[in-house]
């Protein structure tokens, strides 16, 4: 018997993981013991403290992690400079959409139900709303999410990396069944989410059990007295070296799992119910701050995986970058294809993430470790334009105006019952008239994802194919090169609806559909107006008609816009500071 | 020594964040209040000390060295991905920037009312219109393969929101999404082509963190296949560009649907990019595979000539047609481009200052036309008899329309002898023959212009015309600088010969000569 040996623990490269989920833990406890009143302010200010908290460990870990890469508990955490380096963009991009989702705007409510466990349509829905109820549990929800996420990029231990995806998952499917409207499309969004999810979740550890029967181990680097997959393949000592097909089948299981919560084709299935549903301010957070942690904990089971067969077994390399060659592929013509052809604008935007988890993986499957850094870079870039666009829809609002009730007179002034999120296209129209300044901003994000020069997107997509290049994979990046010119083409649509089409809800007549909260595009077809609109879609007499608002935002949301367009900018023109960063993080095995 | 060219790409800059800010976030409703009729006048004078601050540029230029690469300067911008901030011009390149900075006051100064009263409008309209300016000077200045993509795809934009934002056709969205997309299409294929260019040139030894200067890319061999490639990727942008059969097609959707001057700048300044970088791209960096595809390129450069021509005069819309007679004019400085003759490529370098002048003054004057219309039409069949209604307005379009079928004395004329010349000497196979086909184009441009001006401007005045006001003093101050361009660099080619024959020199030296490594050294030279 050895003696029992406290392990060290080096505390302070887990100081960002433990300041994020610690205040979650807090966060808990407010819901508890802080009184009602308080409790939304209290929660906030918690939140957007602890990710700053993090962000700032964050910085300060960085120089000696870049120097020499720690192993934390035996590599359950392993912290390399590609590992913070999500860790703090993870940080960032969640602050950002925190901000937004904190936003209550001029109307008052913010985008959550007043208790998602009413069952839509009910008397006691109606009390909930009446009795001013919120539902704050939000915030410790989206620290647990955050804190998920930086776990997930940052471990060695498949066993970890599965436990961090359903940190970071459980939270999401709950916060994609809030939204205040259309309550009942939010719910079939998180039962999507959900079930989905669960089978992802069982391929990867299915995945995660193949390669402990043929390793022994389901650490992939190991440490210097255990080596992990890495050492066991190229040292010949697996239990079952000569079963090769196990290893090969449990990293496609594992990577399968993974490429589900990218949104990558033929996983993606989910994501445009799901975005759609979802509240849209939630939906940003996810569909930004997830795509960088799947991305992260992809590129590191990937590349370290290739670290390990490169010299033994090169079949089993080429035939694992066949894999993401494929799915990246079949994921910008999907992404790009039927984004072209949406009409809603929460579906383009979740057809623009598909088509960009495409791009992505064009720089990831050149292999080449040095250009990781651009994958870094690009999900920066990605995440802000995200945040920032989905920030913008959440301001865009339906408003009904009853005739003879003295709203109807001049232009669209602040009368009448704002309604939810208007998000077909169609509805967008002469919006740059409405809100110069907010659709300046959108129109930055979307001609950042479509990745036009002097803007982010643009030095991200450099970047993301000359990876694809370096590795030899030249004519993967001119197929990425053209699913651009169809990305293109769905953005500009938006955007000469945006800015050069005038505004259908002039006229007097109602031209514009009565409320169809359901949005036939989503095929859920019920629909429950929650809060304000009580009325059903039936009930809406033509007399009253809907027009298009934005509202104002109380400030967070406003924020959060402001930096991300900002940001945008000075990633496009000056790159270089943040691209000096980033390319020291090009670094997976301590 | 001064940065004049960072001084000219900034200054427009200026103006556009000056006048343009002021734009975001006014009251849609009411008149706008602060600054009441200040964008143009404030525009027009950031365009104007523009023009003195080129003066001075030219002043600086050292002519008896006009094929080098002067008045530049160099720092690093992304070393990690080899991204310099580079520019510098020779002579061929300090015209294009001066034919960019001097048409802005003037097609400021033509637009004055047509974009209406509303003054948030006014604003934005006038930004756009420096913004663009501030881009064309720069990408015209570029000496950096990166920094010039980034210009050649970034004012796209601005001149995107001019067509589909401004114009004054119904079909002006569509245009204008069709414009971006050809032109995206082409600058993605380039931007393939860009990153393999890195690559390679890295490869070979390049300093990465500089492999973007074209200085240092001149003289990287790069092996015929990928060379070959290469130059499509570029050259397919660049011909969408300039515009060249059979990619042309969205030019005259854009010039029937923007305003007149927009489609002057659009056409006969950023268009100028395509064989601009034709001339100081795919030329000096893939010169095998320019002499390869050579052939080629002239047969469709002869084909835009005709076709160009033929399709003008079937026209029956006036700012179609003139958007037409590009065509077959940007086929003669295709021809001239890839003659490899001194003669030729002088000429066509001439010849891209030329054009930008003499389809200015029609385009404007057309324009100007079209104003003075009760319906606005576009359609040739709706006016007649003007020359005794409008006489000034008849000879300033009877000026340009001639500097259009370059008729001997204007500038036009000698340039398009020289191309022709040129390019019957020319070293490409055939291309003598394809000179000669060339020449009916000649032919064919007295036809569209001539029937042109007799339907309009001869015959009795039309009913509901005959009280139209000539030119006003605003508009006579637009036509008389381009007019007189025209005719001064007519009969003084030299003036504006000495800018471009010695860069013509060394481009044909340097694409003739077996042994280049002298003429690369020659033709990365930066001062």
């Amino acid at each position: 018997m050895t003696e029992f040996v406290a392990p060290e623990i080096d505390w302070l490269a887990l100081a960002p993981l433990i300041v994020v989920l610690g205040a979650g833990v807090v966060g808990v406890l407010v819901e508890a013991f802080v009184p009602a009143k308080a409790r939304r302010v209290t929660q906030i200010v918690l939140t957007l403290a602890a990710l700053a908290g993090g962000f700032g460990f964050i910085a300060v870990l960085w120089p000696q992690i870049v120097a020499q890469p720690v192993q934390v508990v035996g590599g359950s955490v392993t912290l390399t400079p590609f590992a913070l380096g999500a860790q703090g963009i993870i940080a960032v991009l969640a602050f950002l959409g925190v901000l937004v989702v904190a936003d209550r705007t001029s109307t008052g409510q913010d985008s959550f139900a007043p208790t998602a466990s009413a069952v839509p349509g009910t008397s006691y829905e109606d009390l909930a709303r009446r009795s001013g109820l919120e539902q704050t549990e939000i915030y410790p929800l989206l620290l647990f999410a955050a804190g998920g996420m930086m776990l997930f990029a940052s471990t060695d231990d498949l066993i970890v990396m599965f436990i961090a995806l359903e940190v970071l998952s459980l939270p999401l499917y709950v916060l994609c069944a809030t939204a205040r409207r259309r309550r009942l499309l939010s719910q079939e969004a998180a039962a999507k989410y959900f079930l989905l999810g669960a089978f992802a979740s069982a391929l990867f550890i299915f995945g995660v059990a193949l390669i402990y029967g043929f390793a022994g181990t389901v650490r992939l680097i190991g440490t210097p007295d255990k080596p992990g997959v890495i050492g066991v393949i190229q040292s010949g000592t697996a239990p079952l070296a000569g079963m090769s097909v196990l290893l090969v089948a449990g990293v496609l299981l594992v990577t399968v799992g993974l490429l589900f919560k990218v949104g990558a084709v033929p996983f993606h299935a989910w994501t445009p119910d799901v975005y759609t549903g979802a509240p849209t301010p939630i939906t940003g957070f996810m569909a930004a701050c997830t795509k960088v942690a799947a991305v992260a904990a992809l590129v590191e089971v990937l590349y370290r995986i290739s670290i390990g067969v490169q010299a033994v077994d090169p079949e089993i390399m080429r035939q694992l970058q066949i894999v993401i060659v494929v799915v990246a592929v079949l994921t910008m013509a999907v992404g790009t294809v039927i984004g072209s052809v949406q009409t809603d604008v929460k579906r383009l935007l979740a057809y623009s993430s598909i088509a960009h988890a495409g791009f992505l993986l064009v720089g990831v499957a050149g292999f080449n470790p040095q250009v990781q850094s651009s994958t870094l870079f690009y999900l920066l870039a990605y995440g802000i334009a995200t945040i920032g666009a989905f920030g913008v829809v959440t301001l865009v609002r339906e408003r009904r105006i009853t005739p003879g009730s003295g709203e109807d007179n001049g232009p669209v002034g602040d009368d009448g019952v704002v309604l939810g999120e208007a998000t077909e296209i169609a509805q967008w129209a002469g919006l740059g008239r409405k809100a110069p300044w907010l659709t300046g901003a959108f129109a930055l994000f979307l001609l950042s994802m479509a990745g036009i020069p002097l803007t982010a997107g643009f030095i991200a997509k450099f970047g993301a194919f000359s990876g694809a290049v370096s590795g030899g994979l030249w004519w993967l990046a001119v197929l990425g090169v053209l699913a651009s010119v169809v990305a293109v083409a769905f953005y500009l649509r938006l955007l000469v609806v945006m800015v050069f089409q005038r505004a259908q809800d002039e006229p007097e007549t109602s031209q514009v559909e009565p409320v169809e909260t359901g949005g036939s595009t989503t095929g859920g077809g019920s629909t429950s107006e929650g809060a304000t609109a009580t009325l059903t879609k039936t009930q809406v007499t033509t007399a009253q008609r809907v027009v298009v608002t934005v509202v104002r935002s109380r400030g967070p949301a406003a924020v959060a816009i402001a930096v991300c367009a900002i940001a945008t900018v000075i990633l496009g023109v000056f790159p270089s500071p943040v691209l000096d960063l980033v390319e020291q993080a090009s670094k997976f095995v301590p | 020594m001064f940065p004049w060219l960072t001084v000219l790409i900034a200054w427009p800059l200026v103006g556009a964040a000056v006048v343009g800010l002021g734009a975001l976030g006014r009251s849609r409703t009411g008149p706008a209040s602060a600054g009441m009729g200040l964008a143009r006048p404030l525009a027009l004078l950031f365009s104007l000390v523009e023009v003195v601050l080129l003066v001075g540029a030219f002043a600086a230029f050292d002519t008896s060295a006009a094929g080098d690469h002067q008045l530049g300067s160099i720092y690093p911008w992304i070393p990690q991905i080899g991204a310099s901030y580079a520019v510098g011009v020779n002579g061929v390149g300090l015209l294009l920037v001066a034919l960019s900075v001097l048409l802005v006051p003037l097609v400021l100064l033509a637009a004055w009312q047509e974009q209406g009263r509303d003054e948030v409008r006014l604003r934005k309209f006038v930004a756009l219109v420096l913004l663009l300016e501030a881009f064309m000077v720069a990408v015209f200045s570029a000496r950096d393969v990166f920094l010039f993509y980034v210009l050649f795809e970034a004012m796209l934009i601005p001149a995107y929101f001019l067509i589909g934002g401004f114009g004054q056709g119904a079909g002006r969205r569509r245009a204008a999404v069709k414009f971006l997309m050809f032109s995206l299409g082409g600058g993605l294929i380039m931007l393939a082509a860009v990153i393999a260019l890195y690559f390679l040139a890295v490869g070979a030894g390049v300093d990465p963190s500089q492999a973007f200067l074209v200085r240092e890319l001149i003289e990287v061999d790069l092996g015929t296949a990928a060379e070959r490639l290469m130059f499509l990727g570029f050259f397919i942008a660049f011909a969408i560009k300039a515009p060249m059969v059979p990619v042309h097609s969205w030019l005259p959707d854009v010039a029937g649907n923007a305003t007149p001057g927009t489609s002057t700048l659009l056409i006969c300044v950023l268009d100028k990019v395509g064989t601009f970088g034709m001339l100081t791209l795919c030329l000096p960096l893939f010169p095998e595979a320019s002499r390869w595809a050579a052939p080629f390129v002239i047969a469709l450069a002869v084909i835009s000539v005709l076709y160009g021509a033929i399709m003008a005069i079937m026209q029956t819309d006036l700012l179609r047609l003139v958007g037409w007679t590009s065509v077959s004019h940007f086929g003669f400085i295709i021809l001239g481009i890839f003659t490899f003759t001194p003669l030729g490529t002088a000429g066509s370098s001439f010849m891209m200052l030329n054009h930008g002048l003499a389809t200015g003054a029609l385009f404007l004057t057309a324009g100007f036309l079209v104003s003075r219309h009760p319906e606005k039409s576009q359609k040739i069949a709706a006016y007649s008899g003007l020359r005794s209604v409008t006489p000034v307005l008849a000879g300033t379009f009877l000026v340009a329309g001639l500097a259009t079928l370059s008729l001997p004395g204007l500038a036009t004329f000698v340039s398009e002898i020289m191309v022709l010349v040129g390019a019957f000497g020319g070293a490409p196979t055939g291309s003598a023959a394809w000179a000669i086909a060339a020449i009916p184009g000649v032919v064919l441009a007295a036809v569209y212009v001539l029937l042109t001006y007799q339907k309009i401007f001869t015959g009795a005045p039309a009913a509901g015309l005959d009280a139209l006001p000539d030119l006003r003093v605003r508009e006579r101050i637009v036509a008389a600088p381009l007019v007189a361009g025209l005719l001064v660099l007519g009969l003084v080619p030299g003036l504006a010969l000495t800018y471009v024959n010695e860069p013509a020199d060394r481009t044909a030296t340097f694409l003739t000569v077996d042994e280049p490594a002298d003429a690369a050294a020659q033709m990365g030279s930066d001062k």
